[in-house]
């Protein structure tokens, strides 16, 4: 197939796909179990690895369970982000319905021990042009998870799939497929259906290297400012360095909690799904002295007035999501 | 400019052309081709060719590369090709780096331009639901997560303190803005609001989009294209329309800068990076707030209009709505982008040029010395255009 030029729907599927190249597949995703002493004798009874360095008290992870610690399970992935769904969704359009894993390679950076909780983020790192395989004609998709404990690096898995349809199924141009009846627009109507589950979910939050700690915090119910090490002015938003000395050393201090509307923000138009117009967001100044973006909860929105005090609270949203909001303090509700 | 001393650019180089397509909500053509034919019409208007250019500038948010618009054009080799970032606070400083490069000899003919379908293809006024980790995707990922999306929001923040700081309500403040606005584009044919004048209880009965802000406080989203021809003042003064010199031209970024959420910084009640620019443009021009006969203030949004008459120190803090409501500035003539179109600021470069040719269609009688502005909220630019000769240099 390499040899053959693609026709125009082919080009434009194909620039269609390398559009998601280097957007991201999972972010901020969270390992759904520490890693554990029972999970690595399972995996060395079934792979019959007898090497000491996986048993006692100073035990390791065989490094070839990197996978094991960030997959999804059964229930699929919580944290995936809308581009890798609508990647895939895509394909199908194209009629490549059918999925096999390739290949994958790793690589090591530390070794994981028991007790470790990882966190990771996966870019869609390559979509290949169109290739013709044994099994059918498609195009191999190629993440790359960054995975990491504590902040630091502990490993790179690169997995590939080839997305394809089976030998003797064509791949669909759009127009046909939407004339289609049966599994097609089933199928269709499927990839819709989980088009509108993401849509509803509020946007996640966009963690990197720089800012993972303050994530992290969040997740473990703390709010982390950074401190400049050298003149111990504080910061927020997260950045790594300290923009009134330039120093580039920090650490965090825990917030109190405490806190009064600087601003606010009333939204009514346009409507997002995951939010119930109107709604107000509130620019909220800690007793620290810092400032950060954040809803006030259990307040009516026509109630929210600069000055209002308020308090920290960590709530659940879309069952894998950990946000801090602020609440009125205790007798200011309705002021 | 620089932020320390004056510059040597003031007075080097010139408009001399000025050409756009129509502005509408559905252009039915590529954004390539609405830069081609705005590119062509500036050219057209400037009395030169295709062949004559060897520079282009746009921003780095437009879809048509320099060179693709140069090959549509019939362009041949460019010796000078520059993007520059933050979406429209980029307008002005376009004209900029097209004055600094024919001003050292890089280039002789630089034509700067934006197209987009924004309305028809992209909107901005979606909102934004997922950036990419970068530093950049980062910086206003802090926002998202809590439902604060779209460009409304993020100028309401800002806007509801000023109410605070000033004891306004947004009818009085922000209401003449939109009024004046919309009053010169009722008398401009090529504006999308043509005709359709609004009154202040008008702006008062719109919904509300982002509290404070309403509808009529937010510009429209369109399709267009418009372009810019720069070249030397010298070369200028053969040419078929008389110049627009680029009297003084600033770009500016404040401390704690943040692209379009400067939440965390001072008290919220102004826009710093536009007095980086403002204060380099009166030192550059030599001119005051009170030698301006007309200002062109990019009005995305009401509220950054009046924080930007008081940063440039027409009038003292708080004091920006009596101002407007009071007409003492002849403002966004063409009608701005609450009225005419809103191409990113460049629609408002063009205005002020016309102003200085006598061809606006709400002219100011005699108006030799204009300020123009860039995108706010954002890192931006300015520019002081003037007559040949208003100016000494």
């Amino acid at each position: 197939m390499d040899d053959e030029f693609p026709t125009r729907d082919e080009d434009e599927l194909h620039t269609r796909l390398k559009a998601y190249e280097g957007r991201a597949a999972t972010v901020a995703g969270v390992g759904r179990d520490p890693v554990n002493a029972p999970m690595i004798r399972h995996w060395c009874e079934a792979m019959g690895d007898r090497n000491p360095a996986y048993t006692g008290p100073d035990a390791i992870a065989p490094p070839t369970m990197l996978q094991a610690w960030i997959m999804g399970g059964l229930s699929g992935h919580g944290g995936r982000a809308r581009a890798y769904g609508e990647l895939l969704a895509l394909l199908d359009e194209a009629g490549c319905t059918s999925v096999v894993a390739t290949d994958c390679e790793q690589e090591y950076l530390r070794p994981l021990r028991p007790g470790d909780e990882v966190t990771f983020d996966t870019v869609i790192e390559s979509v290949s042009g169109r290739k013709t395989t044994k099994l059918g004609t498609g195009y191999f998709v190629t993440t790359r998870t960054d995975i990491r404990v504590g902040g630091a690096s502990a490993g790179t898995h690169r997995f590939r799939i080839l997305k394809y349809a089976p030998a003797g199924h064509d791949l669909k141009d759009r127009d046909q497929d939407r004339n289609q009846d049966g599994d097609r627009n089933q199928d269709g109507d499927r990839n819709q259906d989980r088009g509108r589950q993401e849509a509803a979910r509020r946007p996640r939050p966009v963690v990197n290297r720089d800012n993972a700690g303050f994530w992290e915090g969040v997740r473990r119910h703390r709010l982390l400012v950074q401190r400049c090490t050298a003149c111990a002015t504080l910061r927020f938003p997260w950045l790594p360095g300290c923009g009134t000395c330039g120093s580039a050393g920090w650490d965090t201090v825990e917030a109190s909690g405490e806190g009064t509307v600087y601003s606010y923000v009333v939204m009514h138009h346009p409507p997002f799904p995951a939010f119930s117009p109107p709604y107000a967001i509130g620019l909220i100044e800690l007793a620290e002295g810092v400032r950060i973006v954040s809803n006030v909860v259990d307040v009516p929105y026509d109630k929210v007035r600069i000055g209002l005090p308020v308090e920290l609270e960590f709530r659940a949203y879309d069952d894998d999501s950990v946000l801090p909001v602020f609440r009125p303090r205790a007798g200011e509700a309705a002021a | 400019m620089s932020v320390r001393t004056r510059d040597s650019l003031g007075g080097r180089a010139a408009i001399v052309g000025i050409g756009a397509t129509e502005f509408s909500k559905d252009s039915g053509r590529s954004e390539l081709r609405l830069a081609a034919e705005s590119v062509r019409a500036a050219l057209a208007d400037a009395g030169l060719t295709p062949a004559d250019v060897d520079g282009l500038v746009t921003f780095t948010m437009d879809t048509s590369p320099e060179i693709t618009v140069a090959q549509a054009c019939g362009m041949g080799e460019l010796s000078f090709f520059s993007r520059v970032h933050y979406g429209g606070g980029a307008a002005c400083a376009t004209v900029q780096q097209a004055a600094l490069a024919v001003a050292a000899g890089v280039a002789e003919v630089v034509v700067c331009y934006r197209a987009f379908n924004e309305r028809s293809g992209r909107r901005f006024g979606s909102g934004v639901r997922h950036r990419e980790p970068s530093a950049e995707g980062t910086a206003l990922g802090w926002t998202l997560p809590f439902g604060l999306l779209t460009p409304a929001s993020w100028v309401a923040m800002t806007a509801q303190r000023y109410l605070y700081a000033y004891g306004l309500t947004p009818e009085d403040a922000f209401g003449p803005v939109a009024v004046t606005a919309r009053r010169h584009a009722a008398a401009n044919p090529a504006a999308y609001f043509h005709g359709r004048p609004i009154t202040r209880a008008d702006h008062a009965a719109s919904r509300w989009i982002a509290e404070p802000l309403r509808l009529l406080d937010c510009c429209q989203e369109t399709d267009g294209g418009q372009a810019l021809v720069v070249t030397s003042v010298e070369r200028a003064r053969d040419l078929r329309q008389p110049p627009a010199v680029v009297t003084a031209a600033a770009q500016g970024a404040g401390r704690s800068q943040e692209q379009m959420t400067s939440f965390y910084r001072d008290d919220l009640t102004g826009l710093p990076e536009m007095s980086v620019v403002a204060r380099q443009l009166w030192r550059g021009s030599g001119l005051a707030p009170a030698d301006i006969d007309v200002g062109i203030l990019y009005d995305h949004f009401t509220p950054f209009v009046l924080m930007q008459l008081e940063e440039f120190g027409f009038c003292a803090p708080g004091e920006a709505p009596a101002f407007v409501a009071e007409d003492r500035l002849p403002l966004n003539t063409h009608g701005g982008q609450l009225g005419e179109a809103y191409l990113h600021g460049m629609n408002g470069v063009a205005e002020a040029v016309r102003q200085l040719r006598g061809t606006s269609v709400n002219q100011v009688p005699g108006a030799a010395r204009t300020l123009v502005t860039a995108g706010t909220g954002v890192p931006t630019s300015g520019l002081v255009l003037t007559a040949d000769g208003a100016v000494e240099g």
